[in-house]
């Protein structure tokens, strides 16, 4: 179980305990949190469910981006040097306090 | 004006399938899909993934799916209207009118929307500017390309129909690339070339920027570009190009007066008819408790709807069930020979 932040492009902050396992992006649609849309359902081939991970820090801690991730962001709205797609990270307890940051949209 | 039994949106699996069915209980349809192919999805996302869940298929991949499929409603002729798309509905007598975006009517009691998570537009530019010019300098696919003779024309992107059309273009036009990092995911070919095209000057090649901003007065003149670290360049441009892959947008069902939670359409789980009579909803884009975005779900949710779809468009018949293996009448209509 890890504690996730989830901040909208707004500022509204969102928290939710995320199982290990799931995906910190099934963390906020079970959660219904805004933001993140996960069009192709968590199959790393839509980049809807773009997200920052602004703490420096934190971006190393995380696992590394697999094969594809960095070819989908190119796709993604408005990609910088700290975007993940939230499918690809994985909760597990290493990931509790987590931040991370909803772009302006989507799409 | 084409008068059918059903009008189904979207021709991926669900769609297909659903089809089939309909064909097999001895109703027409036409097949309407945005794309220039057949096969959804499962043709534009993932051609070469392997899917491991289809029942009693171990393994295929979503070409071979779609193909398969193809094949198996081919007896039934059913026509194609590909990279069109239907825009309004109308109810006139109980029956839809149907109108697509190049102009084709359709008359129908039904309407199954297959539509996946909406058609399939290309992602575009996030500045607000370059809508303005959106079609006429600032484009995202290339219907004719000896409009660009002569021109500057600045290319965004890092994929193949990026790179390719700056390889292309660079004969006879002044080429910019921009892409917002050193790596392409373009075929090695491609990227190799590119390079060669950079370091003999025949194109500018800029990584680690992005779009900032178009300018122009009246026609396009410049685009602005950004790095991730606040510098920017700025750029002559006769012709800006976008080539971001594409995304899913509900479009024009939204605009139906259909029930939507977020972007899925709720149905009742009898015959996957919404709120709205005649028009029925499967596979991805629709919505009930328990609902699987699961390529089989499809395929079940397209074999009830289309007996849904018998009751409108033969009202005065009752629909007999019967199995494939057992009935002439299918048989006949998937014309088997014994």
């Amino acid at each position: 179980m890890a504690k996730i932040k989830y901040i909208e492009f707004n500022g509204t902050e969102h928290e939710a305990d995320v199982a290990n396992g799931l995906s910190v992006m099934e963390g906020a649609i079970q959660n219904d949190i805004p933001g993140i849309d996960a069009d192709c359902g968590g199959g790393m081939s839509c980049a809807t469910c773009h997200v920052y991970i602004s703490d420096d820090e934190w971006f190393r801690k995380l696992p590394e981006k697999e094969m594809g991730e960095d070819d989908m962001l190119d796709q993604a709205f408005e990609p910088k040097s700290n975007s993940r797609l939230s499918c690809q990270l994985i909760v597990s307890d290493d990931l509790d306090g987590l931040t991370v940051h909803m772009p302006e949209k989507q799409v | 004006m084409i008068k059918t039994d059903v009008v189904i949106i979207g021709a991926g699996p669900t769609g297909l399938f659903c089809a089939h069915q309909l064909g097999i209980i001895g109703l027409k349809c036409e097949i309407v899909d945005n794309l220039d192919k057949i096969g959804g999805q499962c043709i534009e996302l993932y051609p070469d993934k392997p899917i491991y869940d289809i029942p009693a298929v171990p393994k295929c991949t979503g070409e071979e799916l779609t193909n398969n499929l193809i094949e198996q409603i081919k007896p039934f002729n059913f026509n194609f209207h590909l990279s069109d798309r239907v825009q309004e509905l109308k109810n006139e007598n109980n029956k839809w009118l149907v109108k697509t975006l190049n102009g084709k009517e359709f008359e129908t009691p039904n309407i199954v929307i297959a539509g996946g998570v909406g058609s399939f537009e290309p992602r575009k530019f996030p500045t607000k500017s370059a809508e303005k010019y959106d079609g006429k300098s600032v484009l995202y696919s290339i219907k004719d390309k000896t409009i660009f003779k002569d021109k500057s024309v600045v290319i965004f992107g890092g994929g193949d129909s990026a790179l390719d059309w700056a390889i292309e273009l660079s004969n006879s036009s002044k080429v910019t690339l921009v892409h917002r990092r050193d790596e392409f995911r373009g075929a090695p070919a491609s990227v190799q070339k590119i390079k060669e095209l950079s370091d003999n000057n025949t194109i500018d090649l800029i990584t680690k920027y992005s779009i900032k901003d178009v300018k122009g007065n009246g026609s396009l003149e410049s685009v602005e570009i950004k790095s991730e670290s606040g510098e920017s360049k700025v750029i002559k441009a006769d012709y800006v190009l976008g080539f971001f892959g594409l995304i899913m947008q509900l479009g024009p069902i939204a605009e139906w007066g259909l029930n939507l939670d977020k972007k899925t359409i709720p149905v009742n789980t009898e015959n996957f008819e919404t709120n709205k009579k005649g028009i029925f909803a499967i596979g991805d884009i629709c919505t009930y408790p328990g609902k699987l975005k699961l390529i089989l779900s499809g395929f079940h949710e397209g074999a009830l709807a289309a007996r849904g779809c018998f009751k409108y468009a033969r009202p005065d018949e009752k629909y007999r069930f019967e199995f494939t293996t057992a009935s002439s009448t299918i048989k006949d209509r998937l014309g088997v020979k014994e």
